[in-house]
C-alpha cells in the first residue's frame, strides 16, 4: 500500500538513515533535484550503502534517478538497482520513448544481474506539458509502469504559470492523469503540498487529490505525512459498508437470489469493486475484520 | 528616604561580612547572558577572600571565569543543579579537589531551608528593584520573568544582597522578593546580557525526526487516560518536547480538554496553550522566552512560584504533586528506565537534573522523548554513565523507533497497544538500535568522583567519576 | 590495485556525516581518525575504513576523517566516493 510517498535529499545521511522512521508508506530516496551536479556521485554511493544497510522496515523504496537528459541517469540505475529498490521515478518523463528507453536499460540491467524481468518498477514523473498530454502513452509503453507521478512545480514552469495553493492551473493535469493512469490500469500519484507549516493547506489538498481519485500524495515534509495518510486510509465507516456488501452478496447467493439491495439500494458491480478495494486496503492497514478480530 | 543602597559590589561584600570558609549563592533566571556571578566572583577574589562555597541553582558557559577561582583557590566547593559542558568539562577533568554536589530544583531548596546547606551570602540578580530591595525580575531592560528560584535563598541566607540594574523609586509593587529579606541593594549598568537571557523565541524542532517523536508522544498523552478536564501539563524547552506540546494543543482543542495548569519553566507555547484555553493558569518558576515574560508580566492567570512551592520535597506539599504529565529529556537511559542528564556518553558533566526528577517522582506519567540514537550513540544502554533520576519515576520512553513502556505500568502499555500505537520492550529497542549503529565500547571511568548526584529524598544517587586524559 | 593520483574529498561535517579526504602515498594505508565517537567506535572505524579501501583496490593512500557520529554505510559510502575522485574517475 502505498498512501504516502516522502522524498528524502539523496546526499543528506541524517534523512537517509531516519527514512524509515517517518511514517511514510514509501521513500523516495532523491538523486535528482535534492543533489547538486558535483556531489552526483556521492549520492549515488550513498543512497546505494543506505538501501543496502538500512532497515526501511516495510517502507517501499522509490529511487528518483536523474533525467534521460542528464549525463547521470545510467550510473545511477547501474549503483542503485542492485539493490532492488521498488520504483525508479523517471524525472521528466514527457513521452513513450523516454520509458522505452529507460525501460530498455533496466532490463538489460536485470539481465545482467539475473534478476528476473520487472523486478523492480518504473513510475514516469510527468512535469511537463508534453508529459501530460502523452500520459496513456506514457503509461502503457511498458510493463514495467507501475504508476504515473504528477510533478506540478516543474509543471506550472512549463506551463507558464503560477504554481498556487488552491492548484486551478493544474486541474487538467490531476484530471488527465488520473483518466491515463486508471486507462492503463495502473497507479497514480499526486504532486507534493509544498508549504510545510500550513497544516490546514495539506488536508485540503491532499483531500482534493484522493477525490479526483489518486491512489496517494506524495510529500517533501514528514509533516504531510500523517495527514495524507489519513486521507487516504479508508475510515472505519467505510470499511464497515464494505464488508456489509460482501456480506450481503455471500448471502444473496447462498439463497440463489440475483438482485441484492443493501439498505435500499441496490448493489451493482462497481459498488462490489470499490467494497473490494476497501477491503483490500484495510486489511493491508491491519483495520480489516480479520486483523481486527 | 531611608534606603538599602550601597555605592559598590565591594562595599556590599565588605558589609556582608563575608569571610573565608563561607557559602555565597546565586540564581541563574539570567541563564547564558548572566554577568552577576562573574562580577561578584571577580570582587571577592579582588578581596582575597578565599576557600569559599558557590551554590548556585545552574551554571552556565557563561560561568566559565569560575575555573579559575577554583584554580585560584577562591572557591573550593560548587554546589548546583546544573552545570553546561564548558565548566562541566574542566571539571570532569579533575579540576577541583572537592566533588561537586548536584541537587535537584526542588533538592536545592529544600536543603537550603532545613539548613543542611546554609548560605552565608546571596547575591540576586534582579532585573528591577528598589532602594530597599523589594525586587521582580518582570520590568527593566534584563527582564527575566519569574525569579522563582531566587526566592528561597532570599527567604534563607543569613545576608542577602540584590544587584540591579534598574533602580525604581520605592516601593516597586508586583514584587517576586520583598525587602523583608533584603539587607542591601546595589546598582550596576548591565546585570546581563538580554541576548543571553531569554531567547527571542524558542522553536519548534523541524527536525523530521523530532517531529515523529513529538506526534509519538502527543498521542501517549491521549490515549493514557490522563487527558481529561483538569489536567495539567510540564514541558521541557528542547524542540521535540515544544513540539509535543504544540501536537498536545490541538487535541485539546479538538476533543475540547479543559485543563486546569500549565508548570515549569514556560515557553510561549505554554503562553499559546493559556490563551488557547487549554489551561486555567500558567505557575512559572523560570520563563524560557520573550513571550513567557510579557505573559506573567500582563496575565493574572500567569503566576510566579518560588522553587520550593515548585518542587521541593520536605514542604507540606509542591506543585509537582499535583502534576498529570511530564515530558523530559535524556542523554541516556538503561534497560531500567535509570536516566542519565548530567553526563554525555564519554561521562564529561554536561548538565544536571535541574527540576527532571522532582518532576517525575511528582508526574503521574513521566515521559522520556529522546531519538533511538544521537551521532551513532544509541539512547538506551545497559547501565546509564550517571543515574540523574532512578527508572522507578520514568514511565515510558518515546523514540521515533518505538515507545517503551516501564513494566510497573501496566496499564499504560495496555492502553497504548489498544490505540495502536508502537509499544516496543525497551530491551528490543536498544537491539534495534544497536543494529543499526553497532555496540558502542563500554568506557572506562576514572577513579576519582568529581561530583555527586543527591537524589530529592537528600540521598546519594550516583558518583560521576573523572574522564581520564584519552 | 587502483592507485589515487590525487588530494579528493567527500562528505560533509553535518551530524551523522563523516568528512573523508584522501591524497596519494608511497606506501601502505595511513588514517588520521577524529571522531566524536572515537572512544566508542574508534577501532569499527578504522576497521571499515580499510575494508572499504581493500574492497577498491586501494593499498597506498592517507586519509584523513572528521567523522560527526557517521553511522557505518555513510562512513563506507563517504571513503568510497573519496576513492573515486582521488582515482579521478568522477
Amino acid at each position: 500500500m502505498r498512501r504516502s510517498m516522502l522524498f528524502l535529499p539523496g546526499n543528506t545521511p541524517n534523512m537517509l538513515i531516519n527514512g524509515g522512521f517517518l511514517g511514510a508508506d514509501a521513500v523516495i530516496l532523491d538523486l535528482e533535484d535534492a543533489v547538486a551536479p558535483s556531489e552526483k556521485d556521492a549520492a549515488r554511493v550513498l543512497v546505494r550503502n543506505t538501501i543496502r544497510y538500512m532497515d526501511f522496515r516495510g517502507c517501499q523504496i522509490i529511487v528518483r534517478i536523474n533525467a534521460i537528459d542528464s549525463s547521470f541517469w545510467q550510473r545511477d540505475l547501474d549503483e542503485v538497482l542492485p539493490q532492488k529498490p521498488d520504483l525508479i521515478l523517471l524525472p521528466k518523463s514527457g513521452s513513450a520513448q523516454d520509458i522505452l528507453a529507460a525501460d530498455e536499460y533496466i532490463t538489460a540491467l536485470e539481465e545482467k544481474l539475473g534478476f528476473e524481468r520487472n523486478t523492480v518498477g518504473l513510475m514516469p514523473l510527468i512535469e511537463t506539458a508534453l508529459g501530460v498530454e502523452n500520459a496513456f502513452a506514457i503509461a502503457s509503453a511498458s510493463s514495467r509502469v507501475e504508476a504515473l507521478f504528477l510533478g506540478a512545480e516543474d509543471l506550472t514552469a512549463d506551463l507558464r504559470c503560477q504554481r498556487t495553493k488552491a492548484g486551478r492551473e493544474i486541474e487538467y493535469a490531476r484530471t488527465r492523469l488520473v483518466t491515463a493512469a486508471r486507462a492503463a490500469g495502473v497507479d497514480v500519484y499526486d504532486t507534493p503540498f509544498t508549504d510545510v507549516n500550513d497544516d490546514e493547506g495539506i488536508q485540503v489538498d491532499a483531500a482534493l487529490a484522493k477525490a479526483l481519485g489518486f491512489t496517494g500524495k506524495a510529500s517533501i515534509s514528514p509533516r504531510h505525512v500523517e495527514v495524507i495518510n489519513r486521507v487516504f486510509s479508508p475510515t472505519r465507516k467505510e470499511i464497515d459498508y464494505a464488508y456489509e456488501v460482501m456480506d450481503a452478496i455471500r448471502l444473496a447467493k447462498e439463497q440463489g437470489r440475483g438482485a441484492i439491495a443493501l439498505r435500499g439500494k441496490m448493489i451493482d458491480a462497481p459498488i462490489v469493486a470499490r467494497a473490494e478495494q476497501t477491503i483490500a486496503a484495510a486489511r493491508e492497514m491491519g483495520l480489516g475484520r480479520e486483523e481486527r478480530s | 528616604m531611608s534606603t538599602k543602597v550601597v555605592k559598590s559590589i565591594r562595599e556590599a561584600i565588605g558589609l556582608s561580612g563575608l569571610k573565608d570558609g563561607m557559602t555565597v549563592s546565586f540564581h541563574h533566571h539570567l541563564r547564558n547572558g548572566d554577568h552577576v556571578l562573574n562580577i561578584v566572583m571577580a570582587e571577592i577574589a579582588g578581596l582575597g577572600i578565599r576557600d569559599l562555597t558557590v551554590n548556585a541553582s545552574s551554571l552556565f558557559d557563561i560561568h566559565q571565569p569560575l575555573a579559575d577561582h577554583i584554580r585560584n583557590g577562591v572557591v573550593t566547593a560548587i554546589q548546583t543543579d546544573y552545570m553546561a559542558a564548558g565548566l562541566g568539562k574542566a571539571i570532569s577533568r579533575g579540576l577541583m579537589e572537592k566533588p561537586v554536589q548536584f541537587r535537584t530544583h526542588g533538592g536545592r531548596p529544600s536543603d537550603i531551608a532545613s539548613g543542611n546547606t546554609p548560605i552565608d551570602v546571596a547575591f540576586i540578580a534582579a532585573p528591577s528593584a528598589d532602594p530597599m530591595g523589594n525586587c521582580s525580575g518582570k520590568y527593566g531592560k534584563s527582564a527575566c520573568g519569574s525569579l522563582g528560584y531566587a526566592i528561597p535563598d532570599a527567604m534563607y541566607a543569613r545576608h542577602v544582597v540584590v544587584i540591579t540594574d534598574n533602580l525604581v523609586p520605592y516601593p516597586l509593587l508586583d514584587w517576586s522578593i520583598p525587602e523583608i529579606y533584603v539587607d542591601a541593594v546595589v546598582s550596576v549598568d548591565a546585570i546581563g546580557d538580554p541576548a543571553g537571557i531569554v531567547s527571542g523565541t524558542t522553536r519548534i524542532t523541524r527536525d523530521p525526526v523530532g517531529l515523529v517523536m513529538a506526534s509519538y508522544a502527543a498521542r501517549v498523552i491521549e490515549h493514557s487516560g490522563l487527558l481529561a478536564d483538569g489536567f495539567s501539563f510540564q514541558t521541557g524547552a528542547g524542540g521535540a518536547s515544544l513540539a509535543a506540546a504544540g501536537f498536545l494543543k490541538d487535541i485539546m482543542l479538538a476533543k475540547g480538554v479543559q485543563g486546569s495548569f500549565g508548570l515549569g519553566g514556560i515557553t510561549g507555547y505554554m503562553v499559546d496553550m493559556l490563551q488557547a484555553g487549554c489551561f486555567q493558569s500558567l505557575l512559572d518558576v523560570q520563563c524560557f522566552d520573550l513571550k513567557a515574560v510579557e505573559s506573567i508580566r500582563s496575565d493574572p492567570r500567569h503566576q510566579e512560584i518560588s522553587a520550593l512551592h515548585y518542587a521541593s520535597p520536605t514542604q507540606r506539599s509542591a506543585v509537582v504533586d499535583s502534576l498529570d504529565v511530564v515530558i523530559l529529556g535524556a542523554t541516556e537511559i538503561d534497560t531500567d528506565f535509570n536516566v542519565n542528564v548530567h553526563t554525555d556518553s564519554n561521562g564529561y558533566i554536561m548538565g544536571g537534573s535541574g527540576g527532571h526528577s522532582d518532576t517525575a517522582a511528582g508526574a503521574k506519567l513521566a515521559m522520556i522523548i529522546a531519538p533511538m540514537f544521537r551521532a551513532r550513540l544509541p539512547i538506551v544502554t545497559d547501565r546509564v554513565t550517571c543515574i540523574s533520576t532512578p527508572g522507578r519515576d520514568i514511565d515510558v520512553l518515546v523514540t521515533q523507533g518505538g515507545i517503551a513502556v516501564n513494566p510497573k505500568n501496566g496499564e499504560l502499555c495496555r492502553r497504548l497497544r489498544d490505540a495502536g500505537l508502537p509499544v516496543i520492550d525497551i530491551h528490543d529497542l536498544k537491539a534495534k538500535a544497536e543494529s543499526m549503529t553497532g555496540t558502542p565500547r563500554r568506557l572506562t571511568k576514572g577513579d576519582r568522583p568529581v561530583a555527586q548526584v543527591i537524589g530529592r529524598d537528600g540521598g546519594l544517587l550516583d558518583t560521576i567519576y573523572n574522564v581520564p586524559e584519552a | 590495485m587502483a592507485e589515487i593520483v590525487r588530494v579528493a574529498s567527500a562528505g560533509t561535517l553535518e551530524s551523522s556525516d563523516a568528512y573523508v579526504e584522501i591524497e596519494p602515498a608511497d606506501e601502505g594505508i595511513e588514517i588520521q581518525l577524529e571522531s566524536v565517537v572515537k572512544a566508542q567506535f574508534g577501532e569499527a572505524i578504522e576497521q571499515a575504513v580499510r575494508e572499504t579501501l581493500a574492497s577498491c583496490g586501494v593499498e597506498r593512500a592517507r586519509l584523513t576523517i572528521s567523522d560527526r557520529g557517521a553511522l557505518e554505510c555513510v562512513l563506507r559510502a563517504r571513503v568510497e566516493t573519496a576513492v573515486l575522485r582521488g582515482r579521478g574517475e568522477s
